[in-house]
């Protein structure tokens, strides 16, 4: 695309997404809305700020819009999106994201403006966990959220490392699929939670080989 | 068996489980791509075998490589297989969920095909089962499965599991999301579990919280239970939910804010510091949502900043959100925050780039005139440590906010120059036009400090090689341009021609043209005030070194790149100084003169200088020259008559109108000439830019909204559907929750067809759903038969499973009548003696609950303790009085306003308006007046009813019914039906027969309430009476009776007609021939002239121009006839001649008129 043809196109496509209520159509003029969006932002050295805040205008939902987990490398662990976005929109906020949270010095408050959300993180070991609330949303509640899925973890695995969640990531997933749903914490007693994850775990028929904790 | 596991694990020896892939992608560091390609290779394999283990294998693996970012939708088809292997194994489907939520979205269209196997392991006995297909619903929920499923997650909702509830009643806000439509059914239920025990009711509490976030008006009715549950809870988590609630409901009931101040600050002590945090936030919401209208709470505020200080004093982390808090308050409670100066600079040096800034925020709110210098001085001390330029940049913005803040209100003594000219030192700043333009402006305002600053001025000229070199790049040359002007402009220089060879030097080339341009113009300026002092000396040799100098400098300039600089400026100049030297070596004394080229000063106008102007005697609404009206068309005969006089009429006029054009002209050069002068101080100390031609404000086109007349729209839509995003999710779940009728229940899968039997009101408040449903069906329509078979099949199953869905189904039915009872009220009777009966009351329950109710919490409320029966009984009575009195008060402003409304010659539309024109009279107050008249009543129900013509389209009517209730019970039920008669039918909603009722759309607690109804008409020339009833259910403490009420509806033809002003139209139609006339005389009629037109108006929907003592009138009919009078009175005699179109429609209408009158 020519780097002016975004710039025309964008208020119209943006026009059709707004009035077009077909899903199929509007998820592609989204996408195509957004390869506008990065050209344009692009082109012109514009934060995105101000582009990508009306997507999250479109979908923002329950308080929390996305649960990252990543290693002090960049590597991805564990992703969880409480918002429907498309594989490109996920990456490229991942992308982003994790280049802005490394590069925050350790002695950094963990909480950081970025578009229109707010990035809670916290560091355990070598992990990063990360999560985007909306405006209005407490800080101090996610961070406790965060901590508490850690301690979860820790619980469920016995001193949890980052190799466990790499071998495991199902595990990691079901664990916080019982803690949260749809974003918003679902049960607050971590008792609860495990007792509720080990007897699903019973209900897993004998375990497999392929599924007993690995030897490295 | 035993052999199917031995094979199983046999195959599974071959194949790569996801900890070899891990490993082996662990292994692969250099060659990972292709690694990766070999294994998708494989996994491509797998999935083409019919083991369903094997399958599931792939699919982890699959879920593995999506979150490295690898495009696994290909495989989305044998995720929704694995999905579907609960026969086999939990541990299968566990993980095709797990797959389906991190793959799928919304475009994903294999997710159509999971809809019945999500019900099937809805339904399943295990309750992890339902759980994992719970879990994976919240990620992947389309509108098309929300509505599929609403129904059977609702039934979750009392599922007998808490496990199962919680998960129902989370995954429950998706689905309002994505179908609004459920929410009103879902929405009792919803509230029921509010009194759940803990893990449901924080469930519930958190989804009516995020849905009351985003329309807090519905839910104010559930404020008393929110409060409740605030003063009982003991969970941190459910607590903070309830409080942001409280947060978003304040803002709309004020006196909610002053019942909750208490609690909140008792909550505030706990040691939680995020129940403390958002403690402190909803308080000063609150505090800034009461702060007009309460005496004030600086022990609150206090209590806040003395909690929010310990977290700034706290971790880093707790420090920013201090910070961020505190800011809040300094918005409404300054003073307060100025206390912790100290704490907010020593933030300034923390390491945390964030916490500065927001402490930087916080110290434009703190300064005083005292500690400005105090302040500032500290920022530049941080400006020579900061790293970073934007937070330099920041830092420097920030100081000029700070000191120029409100006009410079707190700086005392202009040390702030020299403290802008430190600023320029700073190297790669974008800020150059602000400093700039700060130079400029303190400058021109303040004289004293001018010989201040031009000292520093010109230093900054003398030095402004060190601010060159990689200056072009960085915007700080732009305070080059300032210096320069300052200089030029108030040449008050101890050392001019030190300065004036600063501004000729060679380098000055370099400079951006802009700023050249002003070296130039200001180097003639300084030229000639060096003359001036030189020639004082008589010493001539000096002058004419002064002369060589530009003249040797300037060619320099007139070869610039920059048209300005080169034409305008230098060669002009040049050719100045070049004929100013010859007349130097004549002896001539030039410096006067050469002075007056640069002659005048410009002064600071102070901001309310303009109010000492005289406003000069001005009438702005009087007409410059007479509108053309109706008068014209007689005019237009003696014009003919006297065509001699013509030429003499028109020329005094004539000569008028040119110089009001020559006037006009002169303004609008004026005004250009001011805009384009940048000398000239704009009314706005925004627009000093003064290198900017400010916008012409002129050409914003100003339009006059006479709202005097209330608004009365001809359709029953509610307005504010109108800016709704049909995009936006939350808007959509705008909908209204009051209870719900019989009727309404979630709209089944297989009840579509007829979803559309809705009543008109409801209809109104769905809208934006319903509208989104034909969209929606068109991409349906592919689908729609493959539904088809699913329905069949699922008809012939469902046989089967009734005896096992028994229990849900007892629940479905429950669900109609729990509708009716509120579940306030149970809360309600232990509180207040006389309950009232029934959820409409909700709202003036709550006004009740506001005004008296005590506060539950241990500490007493000083209100008096009135007997709380009567009290009620007064609230609600008088709510019902103020109405009317309300109503009464606008009538009498109206009257007020006419008064003012003399000069207006045309009418603007309300019928009411139009009253009067031309002479002024000692007019009599008009009596009251209303067009609702009485439909029916009896002794549980009173109905008025007003018709009301849709201009929009020329067959439907609206008729405004208010229903007042009479009795002490409720009335619900409501329903409205009418004799359809050939010519006039009432519009039902489609789908439902000719003689079916429309529902009232709401409840009737001991008040009134109006409804609007439409009918659709062919012919409006006859009046005409519609029979009709009203049923409903009389609903007491202990039972209900069914009542019915019989009503005639009368259709006047004045209701077909449509107030609207007549323009000249009017004339011209009375001429036009096209009208058949008709006329009428009342006689014996007492009351003023005006009050008879006001009536006429008023009643008959007429707009009126009156002259003396006689008016013509106009009105226009839906189907467009026009309908002319022209009314006289004498004593008591009042005659209306009348000419309209079609005279069947004119003589009903006089005879309406006639009736009228003969009523009073």
């Amino acid at each position: 695309m020519h780097f002016l043809y975004p710039m025309c196109c964008f208020n119209s496509l943006l026009n059709l997404t707004c009035q077009n209520q077909n899903n199929y159509i509007q998820d592609h003029l989204k996408s195509a809305l957004f390869d506008a969006f990065c050209l344009t932002a692009d082109v012109f050295n514009r934060p995105l700020c101000s582009l990508i805040s009306l997507f999250f205008h479109f979908f923002s939902s329950f308080q929390m819009q996305f649960m990252l987990l990543f290693s002090r490398q960049g590597k991805l662990r564990l992703q969880k999106w409480y918002v429907p976005l498309s594989d490109k929109e996920k990456k490229k906020i991942t992308r982003e994201l994790v280049q802005t949270v490394l590069a925050r010095k350790p002695k950094m408050c963990s909480f950081l403006e970025w578009r229109d959300l707010k990035i809670v993180y916290k560091r355990y070991a070598s992990l990063y966990f990360c999560c985007a609330i909306e405006d209005q949303d407490n800080e101090l509640i996610t961070l406790e959220i965060i901590h508490r899925y850690v301690e979860l973890l820790d619980k469920y695995f016995g001193s949890v490392c980052e190799l466990d969640i790499i071998f495991n990531f199902e595990k990691a997933y079901f664990i916080l699929d019982e803690f949260l749903l749809g974003g918003e914490a679902q049960e607050t007693s971590k008792k609860n939670v495990l007792k509720a994850i080990e007897q699903a775990d019973l209900l897993q028929e004998p375990r497999h080989e392929y599924f007993n904790v690995p030897v490295y | 068996m035993a052999l199917k596991i031995v094979k199983g694990s046999i195959d599974r020896m071959f194949d790569k489980n996801l900890q070899d892939l891990v490993r082996g992608i662990r292994n692969h560091k250099e060659d990972e791509a292709k690694y990766i390609s070999t294994c998708i290779d494989e996994i491509k394999q797998e999935l083409k075998q019919d083991n369903i283990a094997v399958k599931a294998n792939a699919v982890c693996k699959l879920t593995y490589l999506q979150m490295l970012g690898y495009d696994v939708s290909w495989a989305a088809f044998n995720i929704v297989e694995v999905m579907s292997s609960s026969k086999f194994t939990y541990k299968l489907q566990r993980i095709g969920y797990l797959a389906a939520s991190q793959c799928f979205h919304e475009s994903t269209d294999v997710i159509m095909l999971t809809t019945n196997q999500i019900r099937k392991d809805l339904s399943s006995p295990n309750q992890y089962d339902t759980g994992v297909a719970l879990t994976g619903l919240s990620c992947f929920v389309t509108p098309d499965l929300a509505r599929d499923l609403a129904n059977d997650i609702m039934t979750l909702m009392s599922h007998t599991k808490p496990y199962i509830r919680k998960k129902a009643v989370l995954i429950m806000y998706k689905v309002f999301l994505k179908y609004p439509e459920s929410l009103r059914p879902a929405f009792p239920r919803l509230k029921e579990k509010l009194e759940d025990p803990d893990p449901v009711q924080s469930a519930a509490v958190n989804v009516i919280c995020e849905l009351a976030r985003r329309n807090p008006k519905n839910y104010l009715s559930l404020a008393p239970l929110f409060f409740k549950l605030m003063t009982s809870s003991t969970n941190n988590w459910v607590l903070i939910k309830i409080i942001k609630l409280f947060g978003a409901l304040t803002p709309l009931e004020p006196r909610l804010g002053k019942k909750l101040i208490e609690p909140l600050t008792n909550l505030i002590h706990t040691s939680a510091m995020s129940l403390l945090y958002e403690c402190v936030n909803t308080v000063i919401a609150v505090l800034i949502s009461l702060s007009s209208g309460m005496p004030n709470h600086s022990a609150s505020i206090q209590l806040c900043v003395q909690k929010l200080r310990i977290l700034i004093e706290d971790s880093d982390q707790n420090k920013y959100l201090g910070l961020l808090a505190m800011s809040k308050i300094l918005k409404t409670h300054p003073k307060s925050v100025q206390s912790h100066k100290d704490l907010i600079l020593q933030c300034l040096d923390d390491k945390d780039e964030s916490i500065r800034l927001r402490a930087l925020d916080l110290l434009y709110g703190m300064v005083s005139k005292k500690n400005l210098m105090e302040i500032v001085k500290k920022l530049m001390l941080h400006v020579d440590k900061a790293e970073g330029t934007t937070y330099r940049d920041e830092l420097l913005t920030k100081i000029i906010d700070i000191c120029s803040q409100s006009n410079y209100q707190y700086i005392t003594n202009f040390e702030y120059i020299s403290i802008l000219v430190e600023l320029t030192r700073l190297e790669g700043t974008r800020h150059g036009h602000l400093i700039a333009s700060q130079m400029l402006d303190v400058a021109i305002r303040v004289k004293a400090i001018r010989v201040f600053a031009v000292a520093q001025m010109a230093t900054l000229l003398d030095n402004a090689h060190l601010l060159t070199g990689n200056m072009q790049r960085n915007g700080i040359c732009e305070v080059l341009y300032a210096a320069a002007w300052i200089c030029g402009e108030f040449s008050h220089l101890e050392n001019p021609m030190q300065t004036l060879e600063a501004m000729l030097r060679p380098k000055v080339a370099t400079l951006p043209g802009h700023i050249q341009a002003v070296y130039v113009q200001n180097a003639a300026k300084l030229f000639a005030t060096i003359l001036k002092s030189q020639e004082g000396n008589t010493d001539s040799t000096a002058a004419q070194d002064t002369s060589q100098l530009m003249i040797d400098r300037l060619p320099l300039f007139v070869q610039s790149a920059n048209l300005e600089v080169q034409e305008r400026q230098a060669s002009c100049i040049l050719q100045l100084v070049k004929y100013i030297q010859k007349l130097q070596q004549k002896d001539v004394e030039v410096a006067e003169e050469v002075n007056a080229l640069f002659a005048g000063e410009l002064n600071p106008v102070a901001p309310k200088a303009q109010k000492k102007v005289p406003v000069p005697e001005l009438d702005l609404d009087a007409w410059i020259n007479e509108p053309p009206s109706e008068s014209e068309s007689e005019d237009e005969q003696p014009k003919a008559i006297f065509a001699k006089e013509e030429p003499k009429h028109s020329r005094p006029r004539h000569t008028e109108v040119d110089e009001k054009e020559l006037a006009r002209q002169r303004r609008e050069a004026r005004k250009q000439e001011q805009a384009n002068n940048p000398f000239y101080i704009k009314a706005s100390p925004s627009s000093q830019k003064v290198y900017q031609d400010a916008p012409g404000v002129e050409h914003i086109p100003v339009v006059q909204i006479d709202l005097s007349v209330p608004l009365k729209v001809p359709n029953a839509l509610p307005s504010d559907d109108d800016d709704k995003d049909p995009n936006d999710p939350h808007k959509a779940l705008d909908i209204d929750l009051d209870p719900l009728a019989d009727s309404e229940k979630l709209p089944v899968r297989s009840h579509r067809a007829a979803e559309a039997a809705k009543s008109p009101a409801e209809d109104g408040e769905t809208e934006n759903a319903t509208s989104l449903e034909p969209k929606k069906k068109s991409s349906k329509e592919k689908r729609e038969k493959k539904k088809e078979k699913d329905r069949d099949r699922k008809k012939s199953k469902e046989e089967k499973k009734k005896k096992k869905h028994k229990h849900e189904e007892k629940e479905e039915d429950l669900l109609g009548g729990q509708a009716d009872e509120p579940a306030v009220q149970s809360e309600e009777t232990s509180e207040v003696a006389a309950p009232p009966t029934s959820t409409s009351a909700e709202v003036s329950d709550l006004d009740f609950w506001l005004s008296n109710a005590p506060v539950p919490s241990n500490t007493q409320d000083s209100e008096p303790d009135e007997p709380k029966d009567a009290e009620m009984e007064e609230t609600k009575s008088s709510k019902h009085k103020k109405k009317k009195q309300k109503k009464e008060k606008e009538e009498k402003e109206k009257k007020k306003k006419k008064k003012h409304h003399h000069h207006h010659h045309h009418s603007d539309g309300g019928g009411e308006e139009s009253v009067q024109n031309g002479t002024v009279e000692e007019e009599e107050p008009l009596p009251p007046m209303s067009n609702y008249c009485l439909l029916a009543e009896n002794s549980y129900i009173k109905m008025v009813y007003d018709i009301q013509g849709n201009l929009q389209d020329g067959s439907q009517v609206v008729v405004s019914v208010i229903f007042e209730n009479k009795c002490d019970s409720f009335l619900k039920s409501m329903e409205f039906n009418v004799l359809d008669s050939l010519n006039s039918k009432l519009q039902r909603p489609e789908g439902s027969g000719p003689h079916d009722g429309l529902t009232v759309p709401f409840q009737l607690p001991p008040v009134s309430n109006e409804a609007r109804f439409v009918f659709t008409v062919q012919s409006i020339v006859m009046p005409q009476k519609l029979k009709g009833t009203l049923t409903f259910i009389v609903k007491n403490e202990d039972s209900s009776t069914h009542e019915k009420l019989d009503f005639k509806l009368h259709f006047t033809c004045t209701s077909y007609l449509i107030t609207t002003p007549c323009y000249d139209a009017f004339a011209k139609l009375l001429e036009s021939g096209d009208l058949k006339g008709s006329s009428v005389r009342l006689e014996g009629v007492n009351m003023p002239f005006h009050h008879l037109l006001a009536r006429i108006c008023f009643h008959h929907h007429f707009s009126v121009e009156r002259i003396d003592s006689c008016a013509s009138m106009y009105s226009r009919s839906i189907q467009g006839h026009h309908v002319c009078l022209l009314v006289k009175t004498s004593g008591q005699t009042v005659s209306i001649d009348a000419k309209c179109d079609e005279p069947t429609l004119l003589g009903n209408v006089l005879d309406e008129i006639k009736q009228t009158f003969s009523q009073c």
